[in-house]
């Protein structure tokens, strides 16, 4: 089913995985971006189980992959009101600033 | 052979869009290296045979929440140029962050191996007589119908909770609030006058409305206006 080997797909899946926990390291103040490296990191699973999916030919796979979709949707959601909200509130989207509940 | 390049040339530019993404100047620029990568992501679904999640990542990834991303990226006037401010220092250690995971993960790929007995482990084989479609349609709606209503459930609380955090009560607007106009009392705004005989209203001065002010009111102070005429 798979036009390559598992191998190749699980190799793309890792590298796409490290790159959005460099993103997440490297972008420590921009929040839209260390969400969209969480963004990346939870496309990598999905293309690990669309890949093991196809390689065993079980359809679960694919099943998971669609609520692994539907809650990334509604955490990018989520986390871009409060996005929204908290630049309203300071007018800036620093994450270094967010220590208003720091005793 | 074909299907084996096309997969290369769509992992090559996934992985190149999503170093971009980490590392694009302009978050515009990132939003939409993401959404090259979502694509070509959508194709390697497609070269897997995940047909309908391919179209469902083009669908909701690149219509829905990349266009998100990009709204929230122009809409909020960012200092963009402070933001990258940390950008070396933090370099090293996202570094060293990724090459650990990268030789962990590296290690992993090296001993792992299928279990023999995986493919009689299987819940729910591929029929392939049938579209990816029908097939995921018929799991979806029947075995998994519980956790299917669960990710609805999950959307709709996301989609209430972002309404809730977003939403202002804008200065300056009249609402209509319903709790004062009917706990309001014809006591409190009615006022009975005995206008001397003959003279008229003139005598009287001008008399305005007497008028409720639930505008002063907070919304959290005017919910707790107690409703004295609940019982009739």
């Amino acid at each position: 089913m798979l036009p390559v080997g598992i191998t190749h797909y699980l190799v793309v899946a890792a590298m796409l995985l490290v790159l959005g926990v460099f993103g997440i390291f490297l972008n420590r103040k921009n929040v839209i971006i260390m969400l969209m490296s969480i963004e990346l990191i939870l496309l990598a699973a999905n293309i690990n189980l669309v890949a093991f999916s196809a390689m065993l030919q079980d359809m679960v796979g694919q099943v998971f992959v669609m609520f692994t979709l539907t809650v990334a949707a509604a955490e990018a959601a989520i986390g871009l009101a409060i996005v929204v909200i908290y630049f309203r509130n300071r007018g800036s989207i620093q994450v270094e600033d967010v220590n208003l509940m720091k005793g | 052979m074909i299907a084996a390049i096309t997969f290369y040339i769509l992992a090559a530019i996934l992985l190149f869009s999503a170093a971009m993404v980490v590392s694009a100047r302009n978050p515009v620029h990132s939003v939409l290296f993401l959404i090259l990568a979502f694509f070509n992501a959508a194709g390697l679904f497609l070269l897997a045979g995940a047909e309908f999640l391919a179209m469902i990542l083009v669908i909701v990834y690149v219509g829905a929440v990349a266009v998100l991303f990009l709204f929230v990226v122009m809409m909020l006037d960012i200092d963009f140029a402070g933001l990258r401010s940390g950008f070396q220092r933090y370099l090293p250690v996202g570094l060293a962050v990724g090459v650990v995971l990268l030789v962990e993960l590296g290690i992993v790929l090296g001993g792992w191996r299928l279990a023999p007995q995986a493919s009689a482990l299987r819940y729910a084989p591929t029929a392939p007589a049938m579209q990816n479609t029908a097939q995921l349609g018929n799991l979806l709606y029947t075995d998994y119908i519980f956790l299917f209503q669960t990710a609805g459930l999950v959307l709709l609380v996301a989609m209430i909770g972002a309404i809730v955090l977003t939403l202002r009560g804008r200065q300056g607007s009249r609402r209509q609030n319903i709790l004062v106009q009917t706990a309001r009392t014809p006591r409190e705004t009615l006022e009975l006058i005995d206008a001397p005989l003959g003279a008229g209203i003139g005598s009287l001065g001008i008399r305005r409305p007497i008028v409720a002010e639930p505008d002063e009111a907070s919304p959290d102070e005017a919910a707790a206006v107690p409703l004295h005429h609940e019982g009739h």
